[in-house]
């Protein structure tokens, strides 16, 4: 009998825990990565992972209010039920991670530990030291190499995906590269995880690793698969601008009772400890008095972004903010927040203990992704539900199952039949924009509960359907091939000594991420989303005559870095059309233009394809699933919320 | 040039005082084609940016690679992800010490016009490209010393074990470990080995020895310390530790290393003792 298997593509969060759950059910795993998966991107995450827990239960909180928390904090641009689902599971998942031996931070008695994040007033956070994501990934690590161990999964460490092989609409494999060798191959499979993570590469310096360029998700957008909801960009609030990238300063620093705050006068030269209370200007506290410094990142990011570039006022009239814990303890402040008060101690040479931070929003997670279906679960009230208060009555139980059908095999699949997305290369859960320490949680849930609906959907392949590994070769060679040719016209290029920035791929990169920092992400605008537009056609025709400054045939980076560079500019045309065509404002998109959001045109899923023959992006939507509650305004109490918004002037000038 | 060597922290706020903006320095760097090819030092200028660390002055050389002397060359490889030193993989030996390199801010190390760096590989690992050497042997010590926790399987069966907040903490500190190798790096037990066969015979390492430590701590993980032990206590184990203490100096996360050898070495010597009295097993 022909052996099935399964490739997971990205050892990260998502990945993991995919492979995890897969290969407990005796089903073999192809693991590949281009990292070793302990140094994937997911042990950048600091604050924490989110999931309703005795305490705040007994305040009144529960799962479906983490849920309802969700949908809210996304702006309603979220499938609904799958957010149900994870929310139900995630206290079971917070346990299951503690049984791997995550060491969360435990109270006096020995219980976990739990801080506030934004768009809650509930303590959920689950944390471990100030590097959450660094101890949740190294437990499924772990827990990987003893399935590794025992001989069920095999890992694929410093290869490149390439590309899906997809034979009768359904996708049997994939084209990988050695990265040290730079062998290209085909690999079988019966079914294809996806779980490569974000695309912040795009926009130059962000909070994101070195490897988060999207890359991988762009192939598969360009073999077929839908892009869902590109435009939706998170950009975090507080980031520390840097030389080679912006290096995030948790949320949880605002958690922790972190004030943000600019001097009332402008390009007030004075040290911070000689500027008084009464002049400096709590601006977050003031407009937002019950969230306070603790509002949803995007509002957080639009209100510093007005601060400094239209208002002038950042500190010494440069593009910071003030981020201020010096009024706490310093020895809670290393309890608490000592990794992250070490990052910035380390890269600035400021102790924050002892001197305010300065920060800025840099680009930080892409909501958007791999678009991805689901069965719906037994949970179908008659109307949707309107706000829920704490204490108020559930409408329904934590069992799993009422979001989404466990085991379902079209759960968190792509168009593609046997092709996956997890984590954050799939567009499911977090709508318009993503709260805080909800990602951790996406990640390690989709790995769990939909590793389930892979397995079922190899086992219960249609009759008739030749499993991967009796497909004729000539499909696998083909693909490979067509990488190879790729391959070697990269290598071709390559000329030593005649660069010019014109064609010098670190170049395109460079201007690419400026283009779309400037245009696509805290504000944008008709006009610049459309010169935006031009500029990437523009960015193309460079890149189609890019020149390679290395022909070596053995691990040649920046042959992996330029490839990669046409993926990038590939999706990010997807990202700026679709901001170009949603003309409303709704969580992380924000149109000067159109500042309101608009649910009769726009309570949409954005749905990207690529039609290879043309090299074009179309943009088409579909429906978003608001069976279980319905849509309120966003506001988080603002004071004059309203008035804020009628304006309609452009906040920005460019 | 004495500055130029930033070994202890006040020497480092002191030089990142004195740093002159604008200035543009020197970065020596040892490369090497791939494995079995000759080394050669090349040298290239580049000019400073505010909050410049090593990782943005090789970003810099990959977007111009041409050297000091004007001469066109390849972009240097090196290895590299997070750039907020907790992935671990940009580790590498600046001015002859390992450390990683996107933690290292050029204004410490080369605060005047004209300073020079020097990076090279490590030195205990084989070499795949110029700075990027490859780490398996310190990943593969791992498995040897079943470095999990074996839980019964992912369905929903309760909380971990409860624990109080202390030996949280010393779990927290010892679960930290990135892999990096620096200890490995600075130890003088540890050798570069190119055969992959004769590692389980080689010293195994302190990082491994701590996380060990890590492990037989936790209620459930402790079920396995026999097994971890046996390995501490074969070829290549405890007993190849010469107690040089190099390995604590260098470790990026201060991870209490020697503490940890010490503390599993007594545990070690209880197993081979208990082992002794039970006879073969
Ligand atoms: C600085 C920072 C802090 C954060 N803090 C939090 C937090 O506190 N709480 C929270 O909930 N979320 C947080 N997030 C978000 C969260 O960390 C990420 O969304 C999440 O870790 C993504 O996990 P993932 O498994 O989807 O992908 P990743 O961890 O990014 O892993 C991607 C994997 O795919 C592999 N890969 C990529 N491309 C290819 C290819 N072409 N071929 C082969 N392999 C490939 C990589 O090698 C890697 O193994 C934070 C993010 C950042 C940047
Ligand atoms: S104490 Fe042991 S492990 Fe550490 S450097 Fe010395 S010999 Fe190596
Ligand atoms: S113990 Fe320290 S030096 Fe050794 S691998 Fe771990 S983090 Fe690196
Ligand atoms: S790049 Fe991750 S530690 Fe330096």
């Amino acid at each position: 009998m022909p052996q099935q298997r399964v490739i997971v593509v990205g050892g990260g969060l998502a990945g993991l825990a995919a492979t995890i759950r897969i290969a407990e059910a005796d089903m073999p795993v192809d693991l590949f990565s281009m990292v070793p998966v302990k140094r994937s991107h997911s042990v950048c995450a600091q604050g924490g992972i989110n999931a309703c827990n005795e305490v705040a239960r007994q305040q009144g909180y529960s799962e479906y209010q983490h849920f309802d928390e969700t949908i809210y904090g996304g702006d309603y641009l979220a499938d609904q039920a799958p957010v149900l689902e994870m929310a139900n599971w995630a206290p079971r998942i917070i346990d299951l991670l503690d049984r791997m031996g995550v060491p969360f931070n435990r109270t006096a008695e020995g219980f976990r530990d739990l801080r506030l994040f934004g768009g809650s007033l509930f303590r959920r956070t689950h944390f471990s030291g100030a590097t959450t994501g660094q101890q949740l990934l190294y437990a499924l690590d772990e827990q990987t190499r003893r399935h590794e161990s025992e001989g069920k999964v095999n890992k694929y460490e410093f290869w490149e995906f390439l590309r899906p092989i997809i034979h009768d609409q359904r996708c049997v494999g994939i084209v990988a590269q050695d990265m040290r060798t730079m062998q290209i191959r085909a690999f079988r499979a019966d079914a294809v995880v996806m779980a490569t993570g974000g695309c912040g590469l795009i926009f130059g310096k962000s909070t994101n690793s070195v490897i988060c360029t999207g890359g991988a998700a762009s192939r598969c957008f360009q073999a077929g698969a839908w892009y869902a909801n590109p435009e939706m960009i998170q950009v975090h609030p507080t980031a520390i601008p840097g030389a080679d990238k912006c290096r995030l300063m948790s949320e949880s620093a605002r958690g922790e009772g972190g004030r943000i705050w600019v001097p009332r006068k402008q390009g007030d030269s004075r040290d911070f400890k000689d500027i008084p209370a009464s002049e400096r200007w709590y601006f977050l506290e003031e407009k937002f008095p019950k969230y306070g410094n603790l509002v949803p990142r995007d509002i957080a990011s639009r209100e510093l972004f007005d601060i400094c570039v239209n208002q002038r006022m950042g500190i010494g009239g440069e593009n910071v903010v003030y981020l201020d814990l010096t009024h706490r303890d310093p020895d809670y402040l290393t309890r608490k927040l000592g990794g992250i008060m070490e990052i910035y101690e380390k890269f600035v040479g400021d102790d924050p203990r002892f001197t305010p931070m300065k920060i800025f929003p840099a680009v930080h997670y892409s909501m958007g992704g791999l678009w991805t279906g689901y069965v719906h679960g037994a949970y179908d009230p008659p109307q949707p539900h309107g706000e829920h208060r704490a204490g108020g009555v559930v409408p329904v139980s934590t069992d799993s199952g009422q979001g989404m059908q466990p085991g379902a095999p079209e759960n968190m699949m792509t168009n593609i039949r046997g092709l996956y997305a997890f984590g954050e290369v799939s567009f499911a859960f977090h709508g318009a924009t993503r709260l805080g320490a909800n990602a951790l949680l996406s990640c390690i849930f989709d790995g769990l509960f939909s590793g389930a609906s892979v397995v079922n959907y190899v086992r219960e392949c249609e009759p008739g359907e030749t499993p991967a590994d009796s497909l004729d070769p000539a499909t696998f060679d083909a693909a490979a091939q067509h990488e190879q040719s790729k391959h070697q016209a990269l290598l071709d290029s390559a000329d030593a000594g005649d660069m010019t920035d014109e064609t010098n791929p670190y170049r395109i990169g460079h201007d690419l991420g400026v283009e779309m920092t400037e245009a696509s992400t805290v504000v944008k605008s008709g006009p610049r989303l459309e010169q935006c537009l031009k500029k990437l056609a523009h960015l193309r025709d460079r890149y189609s005559r890019v020149r390679l400054s290395d022909a070596a045939m053995w691990t040649n980076q920046s042959l992996s870095y330029t490839r990669a560079l046409g993926d990038m500019l590939i999706l990010a045309e997807a990202i700026a059309l679709g901001g170009l065509k949603r003309k409303e404002s709704r969580g992380s998109h924000f149109r000067t233009d159109f500042p309101d959001r608009d649910d009769p045109n726009f309570l949409k899923t954005t749905i990207a394809t690529y039609d290879p023959q043309s090299r074009s992006t179309d943009i088409s939507y579909r429906d978003v699933d608001t069976r279980l509650v319905r849509p309120r305004p966003r506001t988080y109490g603002k004071i004059e919320a309203e008035q804020q918004h009628k304006t309609g002037q452009p906040v920005v000038a460019k | 040039m004495a500055l130029a060597h930033a070994h202890s922290p006040t020497q480092r706020r002191l030089n990142r005082q004195a740093a002159k903006p604008g200035r543009t320095i020197r970065i020596r760097i040892k490369r090497c084609d791939g494995p079995g090819k000759p080394s050669r030092w090349e040298h290239f200028d580049v000019k400073v940016e505010r909050g410049a660390n090593v990782i943005s002055c090789l970003q810099q050389i990959a977007a111009h690679p041409v050297t000091a002397d004007g001469k066109a060359t390849t972009p240097v490889v090196w290895d590299a992800i997070c750039l907020e030193e907790i992935c671990g993989a940009c580790t590498m030996l600046i001015n002859g010490r390992v450390r990683q390199s996107c933690s290292c801010l050029i204004d410490e190390y080369a605060p005047n016009h004209g300073d020079s760096i020097t990076l090279e590989p490590m030195s205990k690992f084989p070499v795949v490209r110029d700075l990027w050497v490859d780490r398996s042997r310190a990943f593969e010590a791992l498995k040897r010393i079943k470095a999990w926790i074996p839980i019964d399987g992912t369905y929903h069966l309760g909380p971990g074990p409860r624990e109080p907040a202390r030996p949280q903490l010393t779990r927290y500190t010892l679960s930290t470990c990135m892999t990096c190798a620096c200890c490995l790096e600075a130890c003088p037990q540890y050798t570069i080995e190119h055969d992959e066969s004769k590692w389980d015979a080689s010293f195994i390492g302190a990082h491994a020895i701590s996380q060990v430590r890590l492990f037989n701590s936790h209620q459930t993980g402790k079920q396995l310390a026999p097994d971890r032990l046996d390995i501490l206590t074969g070829l290549g184990g405890i007993a190849s530790c010469g107690n040089a203490q190099n390995c604590v100096k260098v470790c990026p996360k201060d991870i209490p290393l020697t503490e940890s050898i010490g503390a599993i070495g007594r545990a070690a010597t209880l197993h081979a003792l208990a082992k002794w009295f039970s006879g073969p097993s």
